[in-house]
């Protein structure tokens, strides 16, 4: 019996419907309906998510899609942010800015994470994208004032600029006046990440009094506390502002003017910055606090009493990032006055003290969980922790998708019973069915890899540290977690057992990150060799792995899925392991 | 699967070390033990008496959890402040919160072909600086010029830590209090020892001290 074709509707309205298709992952499954779907699709698709820079070349790309108009790439591996991966180790984006200036003129955004941008990128994009709206540069490096210049000077339809947790080379040049008096199309820029000089105030009260709409605001550190009132008022539209120092002697003109100013911002819904804060000035945010819905107090060293003043204020707070110096007390307050809260950050003031200098134990996130029925997502830095109160914290927030707990100093056993927090992690997964992201610390046996593979179902992304006992650890998460995508391992025992039994899986999944665990070279090789899809990236500080026995561990592996093959832009201290290997290498 | 309870408590028990047992803490002969202010306290130039052995390099120290023997000898130092086992806690770099400041500087390896970068205001010591260097070099035998009975041969190089500073002169790592480094370092370079006769410093190189 002949097959009906799938479909048979014309171009334009096949066409038509893909354009409401706009998630990665619907997108992907139309395109593999039939081929005349996966045709239409890809000229169709405008907006292009690529989780790993190296898993894919710019030409497979452009070949694919020709019509994209945003683009979002992501370079390093996750642990670059904690300085684990030398300099030099890649996540160039000039390959594909080289590409894609050819083919896609009309290209409008480029979203970029933990990739190595240069001024001749930035001053490429100036000149070419004639339509460029949206440049983020998320925890990017390489780039200095003088390439934003280019982008001030030349993106006539520029939206959005943030350079978040960017490293930004200061070369001076008041590049923010490159904006020309004739722009006035902002609506988000984000310079929080800059150093003490790199911003002349003029410019910058010039450039927020002209775009009328701007919406996000995020200056840096070097605006003074005084400017902020003088900025508000040219911009009461503003939903999002991050103030610079928010530090003076406490004048009352000062603090009135301030208020007055935050008072007429009647569309403000979140804040942040707050570097050096003076308590005395924080009632000058009072008249937005019941509005807000997010707070990033991560920069504040404010002590628990005037947090919890401030946090009685915000009754519809959402989001909160915050110091330890809030202690229990103070997030025992928040649990009480804010019952919308979804996320919570909880940064360690004092990360690399040995002694405990707050009053913050797991009390204060148990308080928090019990009582926000919404809260979903938590960063939670303690110096002890219990299976009690991780159970209690499972049994009570099942509809956790985010749990990240890092307990200060590494193998902390449970400080009640002296056990491994095993049982607390296991009731953690067990019972929250939609967890998709989790980090463990504490004193961890295989056990809770047992757990992890039997219930974490939907996790996507673990990170693991001094944990586990032997290769039964990893070889339950490769073979239990069916959602993994995302792997990063640090100082356990796993080895070359669990991941060569389970090398089928590796291709499954975005990456895996090993760093001192017991993983031998023979094994990369073997890796390698083996599977094609698979770049086994080995980074050797020390000199060429094959200088030593096959069955040396290595210092650090990093292995991703790539249809492009190995790189050819790896620094002399990282080695692919591939079929060509010993070849190249002799 | 056992577990095996408490068996395994965290590596160090800063508080009740003694110092002289720990390879990465020696002081000058009459100087004062180091405090988890590391040199700022002590007024003099040659104010501070960290030193730090740094013979490394030797994967044969490494135990079987992919530590070596330095990393956690290095968290068993100074009391009252934490050396660093590179990279833990996993607080992101560049915003040191509730700190002022950071101050990156890079640090480049003669003969390595890499660069990192570190940041000073993470330390508060030479010894947890040199420490942390020792982690992320762990190939080189980094070897400080106070300290020259502890020289290792193991690997036949040794290499001296120095540094630039704001007026451009290079001058060898442990010269000044620790404060001051901090203030006027722009970048560290860990030179092999023949080059070291070649600096400038602005105190006469130890060595030459000695008696």
């Amino acid at each position: 019996m002949r097959k009906k074709m799938a479909c048979s509707l014309p171009d334009e309205v096949l066409e038509h419907v893909f354009s409401f298709i706009r998630s990665d992952k619907d997108r992907n499954a139309v395109s593999v309906v039939c081929k005349s779907w996966y045709e239409m699709e890809r000229w169709c698709r405008r907006r292009l998510f690529i989780g790993n820079c190296y898993a894919v070349s710019p030409r497979m790309v452009i070949r694919r899609f020709p019509e994209v108009r945003s683009i979002e790439l992501k370079g390093k591996p996750h642990f670059a942010d904690y300085n684990w991966v030398p300099d030099g180790w890649g996540g160039y984006v000039l390959p594909w800015i080289v590409e894609m200036v050819g083919a896609y003129p009309w290209l409008e955004e480029i979203r970029l994470k933990r990739m190595v941008v240069t001024d001749e990128c930035l001053e490429h994009i100036a000149k070419s994208f004639k339509n460029f709206k949206v440049l983020v540069l998320f925890s990017c490096e390489g780039f200095s004032t003088d390439g934003l210049a280019a982008i001030a000077a030349s993106c006539k339809n520029l939206r959005e600029l943030d350079l978040r947790e960017s490293d930004v080379d200061d070369l001076g040049g008041h590049w923010l006046s490159h904006f020309p008096e004739t722009y006035t199309s902002l609506v988000s820029l984000n310079i929080s990440c800059l150093g003490s000089d790199e911003v002349s105030l003029s410019a910058l009260e010039r450039l927020v009094g002209r775009c009328t709409n701007l919406r996000t605001l995020r200056l840096n550190r070097a605006v003074p506390l005084d400017k902020i009132a003088y900025i508000l008022r040219r911009a009461p539209q503003l939903v999002d502002f991050g103030t610079g120092t928010y530090s003076a002697d406490l004048q009352t003109d000062v603090f009135s003017n301030l208020a007055g100013a935050f008072y007429s911002c009647k569309e403000l819904r979140s804040l942040s910055g707050f570097w050096d804060v003076v308590p005395a000035y924080l009632p000058a945010i009072y008249p937005v606090c019941s509005r807000l819905t997010s707070l990033n107090l991560s920069y504040a060293t404010i002590q628990s009493p005037d947090l919890i003043k401030l946090l009685r204020h915000c009754p519809s707070l959402q989001r909160l990032l915050v110091l330890d110096y809030i202690e229990d007390s103070g997030l025992e307050a928040l649990s009480s006055s804010c019952k919308d809260l979804q996320e919570l950050r909880v940064f360690p003031s004092d990360p690399f003290g040995v002694e405990r200098n707050v009053s913050l134990t797991e009390l204060g996130l148990v308080s928090v969980c019990l009582a926000c029925p919404k809260l979903q997502s938590v960063l939670y830095f303690c110096r002890q922790m219990s299976n009690a109160a991780l159970v209690t914290i499972a049994q009570n927030r099942p509809n956790l998708t985010r749990f990240r707990l890092c307990i200060i100093e590494p193998r902390t056993a449970d400080y009640l019973t002296l056990e491994p927090l095993d049982v607390g992690f296991g009731a953690i997964v067990e019972h929250c069915k939609d967890l998709r992201r989790l980090s463990l610390s504490g004193l961890l046996t295989d056990r809770v890899f047992e757990y992890i593979g039997r219930y974490a179902k939907k996790l996507e992304m673990l990170s693991v540290a001094f944990a586990g006992e032997s290769d039964l650890g990893l070889h339950h998460v490769l073979s239990g977690c069916e959602s993994l995508r995302k792997l990063e391992i640090r100082d356990s025992p796993f080895g070359d057992k669990a991941l060569l039994a389970n090398s089928a899986k590796l291709e499954t999944m975005r990456s895996l990150w090993m760093s001192s665990c017991s993983v031998s070279f023979g094994t990369c090789k073997l890796l390698g060799q083996k599977m094609s899809r698979l770049n086994v990236e080995v980074i050797d500080e020390c000199g060429p792995p094959d200088s030593r026995p096959d069955v040396c561990p290595v210092n650090k592996l990093y292995i991703y899925r790539s249809v492009a093959g190995p790189r050819f832009d790896m620094p002399p201290f990282v080695w692919t392991m591939d079929e060509d290997y010993a070849l190249r290498d002799s | 699967m056992s577990s095996e309870n408490g068996k395994r408590l965290p590596e160090t028990d800063a508080a009740g070390l003694n110092f002289e047992a720990t390879e990465l803490t020696l002081g000058l002969p009459g100087k004062s033990r180091v405090t988890s202010d590391g040199g700022a306290k002590l007024g003099s130039k040659r104010g501070f008496s960290e030193t730090v052995d740094l013979s490394l390099g030797d994967k044969k120290d490494t135990n079987k959890l992919g530590q070596t023997q330095s990393q956690i000898d290095a968290r068993e130092a100074a009391p009252g402040s934490k050396a660093q086992v590179v990279g833990w806690p996993p607080v992101r770099g560049y915003a040191k919160r509730g700190k002022k400041s950071c101050k990156y500087v890079k640090v480049a390896v003669d003969g390595a072909p890499y660069l990192r970068k570190v940041d000073l205001e993470m330390y508060n010591t030479y010894q947890q600086l040199l420490a942390s260097l020792e982690d992320m070099f762990s190939c080189f035998t980094i070897r400080n010029f106070l300290n020259e009975k502890k020289m290792d041969q193991v690997n036949g190089i040794e290499y001296v830590p120095t540094y630039e500073d704001k007026d451009g002169d290079w001058m060898l790592v442990g010269d000044v209090p620790w404060q001051m480094f901090v203030e006027s370092c722009k970048r560290i370079r860990l030179m092999k020892n023949t080059e070291t006769v070649e600096l400038a410093p602005r105190t006469p190189p130890k060595w030459s001290r000695r008696s």
